[in-house]
């Protein structure tokens, strides 16, 4: 459901984190049900997805495979717990589904398969492969004439990856202005501290330096991530979008956060429940 | 080889509390201490393949490249070709696909003293799906001229095979699951020998060759089916898949006439194609089966199921001898005069 026209910017941005914290604790249930998720990086990408997918991306409800729709790559896989609930939830299968997470021949692992999951729209998991196939999405919409975009979503450690650097020039060589990039740039890769592991920063001069357009902005803050989706140029425009998100791995559960050993990680009922209080409580204030 | 190596002192006390992988970093970090040529490299998983624990020990010997498996291999060669060894770690997929041409070009070719250590190898990574599954490497990477190809079965074994590979010469890949594998061996008192199997059961019967983890149910599967069927099985560990003994497989064709490889591996290019290029090159009449992934993308699952399901298990195994051994085999009386 768009929310696009709603009422005023307050309950438009109540909804959207609503619906983040609805995630948050979808994120905790499956976890229980997979016996074990990527928590860390679920939880810092939740605000960013529900941004996307609930006011940028031009969607229609239950109809996974509407030839216009905008496109969205989870170049960061292992995000799939955090990414599977809000397709179900765009009406693209029953959510039901997700309650097989991890068990055999289930849709749903670690990381999506478009194959299985109506509305993912690529596979992903072995990362660094998002932003090229965006590059090769987004020059079929520019030769069939089409105004949708590509959103891809990479970690800040992905983005070690070399193939990101044969991408990024790419879709600046190509004009590709209908890339939407956003990195989730918790700090935090699966060993450490990316600037401890393998320097990205800085992120915004790299990436200017590449040909792109760049929005560094509080990756948690729902006001700031709508304004920047509202700056988008138009799709024919000429430049890649790259909007950094600065987010806290873990983010909404007090305890995983900035701790990487929560990368990935199962819990307990008892830490289940912690977690699931402690997501109630970093809800941010309702302004309505 | 491994004698060259001493000193040892993981007990199997600690091995009970260790993981696959667990035993074989700290078998890398004791090695680590007697030779300043080792170093080690990882791609931010330094954690998940046990390759930190050399880190932690030898900070100065330890690179970690980022999630970056290309560059990695690159910088292995370059140290591989000022006399340093290098142990690389990462997953199985990302070491035979990502960097795969790293891994032909810049270290093979050369044949550079690289040691490769791929975790997480076939279907053992069960939950993570096609993306992280890895039921090709062993096609990919036995295919490379100067690689030694190790698959070992357990903990045990993989501390043998990485001890093992510090004095043989050349680029070594060692193949170990996600490192939770249930044990074959019983402690450490085993012969190792690169390219040399290890009968783990005599039989007269048929001949089961496996490798890694699915030797476990194979060995569980020829004890069973001794006491229930009378059979007699053969189980070989062809820890080894190149250079591949030729020796214990024309053996076994000679002595059983029925052969069956297993193998965490799609059955396109891995240990059964192995054993058939023996076979069809010796020219003799075998029955023969391979049972491992059928040429398709494995699903998500919990390793368990997925071994179940692919018959990879005690239970599987069990089912395929038994139907191998139902089967009519022409044996020809004269076959000692072919050729
Ligand atoms: C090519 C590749 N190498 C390694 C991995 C294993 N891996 C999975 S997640 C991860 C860390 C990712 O860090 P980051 O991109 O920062 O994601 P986040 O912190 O948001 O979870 C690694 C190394 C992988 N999936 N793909």
């Amino acid at each position: 459901m768009h929310k696009k026209d709603s009422k005023s910017r307050d309950q438009l941005l109540d909804y959207l984190d609503d619906k983040a914290e609805w995630l948050r604790r979808e994120i905790i249930r499956l976890s229980s049900i997979a016996g074990g998720a990527h928590l860390g990086g679920g939880l810092s990408m939740a605000d960013v997805i529900v941004a996307v997918y609930y006011y940028a991306m031009n969607l229609k409800q239950g109809d996974p495979t509407w030839a216009d729709r905008d496109r969205f790559i989870l170049s960061k896989g292992h995000g799939a717990v955090a990414y599977c609930p809000v397709l179900a939830d765009q009406g693209f299968f029953s959510p039901d589904w997700l309650n097989t997470f991890n068990n055999l021949d289930s849709p749903f692992g670690m990381h999506p398969d478009m194959k299985k999951i109506p509305g993912c729209d690529m596979s992903t998991g072995s990362l660094g492969h998002g932003l090229s196939v965006a590059v090769g999405m987004a020059l079929t919409a520019r030769l069939d004439k089409k105004s949708w975009r590509v959103f891809v979503l990479m970690g800040d450690g992905e983005i070690n990856e070399g193939m990101v650097w044969e991408a990024a020039p790419a879709a600046s060589h190509f004009k590709l202005g209908n890339i939407v990039a956003i990195i989730d740039r918790n700090t935090l890769s699966l060993d450490g501290p990316t600037e401890e592991i393998m320097a990205i920063e800085p992120i915004a001069k790299r990436w200017e330096a590449f040909g792109w357009r760049v929005f560094d902005i509080d990756g948690h803050d729902m006001g700031a991530l709508v304004d920047t989706l509202d700056k988008l140029p138009p799709s024919s425009d000429p430049t890649p979008t790259l909007i950094v998100a600065r987010t806290v791995k873990g983010k909404g559960v007090d305890f995983m956060e900035n701790n990487p050993i929560w990368h990935y990680a199962g819990l307990d009922k008892a830490k289940s429940a912690e977690a699931l209080t402690c997501i109630g409580n970093c809800r941010p204030k309702r302004r309505t | 080889m491994a004698e060259q190596v001493g000193g040892l002192t993981y007990t199997i006390l600690d091995a009970d509390k260790m993981t696959a992988a667990e035993i074989y970093g700290d078998v890398l970090t004791q090695i680590g201490g007697q030779r300043p040529e080792i170093v080690a490299l990882s791609a931010d998983l330094a954690k998940s393949t046990k390759i930190g624990k050399f880190g932690e020990k030898y900070p100065d010997r330890f690179f970690n490249v980022g999630i970056a498996e290309q560059n990695m291999f690159g910088v292995a060669a370059g140290l591989a070709l000022a006399g340093f060894v290098p142990f690389v770690s990462t997953f199985a997929v990302f070491v035979s696909m990502r960097a795969g041409e790293q891994v032909r070009t810049d270290i093979c070719y050369q044949k550079l003293n690289c040691k490769i250590i791929a975790t997480h190898s076939g279907i053992s990574f069960g939950q993570a799906g096609t993306t992280h599954h890895c039921t090709e490497d062993l096609a990919i990477i036995r295919s490379f001229a100067n690689m030694t190809v190790i698959a070992p079965a357990d903990g045990f074994e993989t501390a043998k095979a990485v001890q093992a590979s510090v004095d043989w010469k050349g680029p070594v890949y060692i193949r170990i699951g996600r490192g939770f594998e249930p044990r074959v061996y019983t402690d450490d008192k085993f012969d190792f020998t690169i390219g040399k199997a290890r009968e783990m059961r005599p039989g007269t019967d048929v001949t089961v060759i496996a490798c890694g983890t699915p030797l476990v149910g194979a060995v569980d599967a020829a004890d069973f089916l001794k006491k229930n069927d009378g059979l007699s099985v053969r189980v070989i560990n062809m820890h080894t898949i190149k250079p591949i003994d030729r020796e214990a497989i024309e053996k076994a064709v000679m002595d059983t006439r029925r052969i069956i490889t297993f193998e965490d591996h799609n059955v396109i290019g891995g240990l059964g194609s192995a054993v058939a290029e023996v076979i069809a090159d010796l020219g003799k009449g075998c029955a023969f089966k391979r049972v491992g992934i059928p040429d398709e993308f494995s699903p998500v699952g919990y390793p368990d199921d997925l071994y179940h399901h692919y018959k990879l298990d005690s239970e599987g195994i069990i089912d395929t001898v038994r139907e191998v051994m139902g089967k009519e085999f022409e044996e020809d009386e004269d076959w000692q005069d072919e050729f």
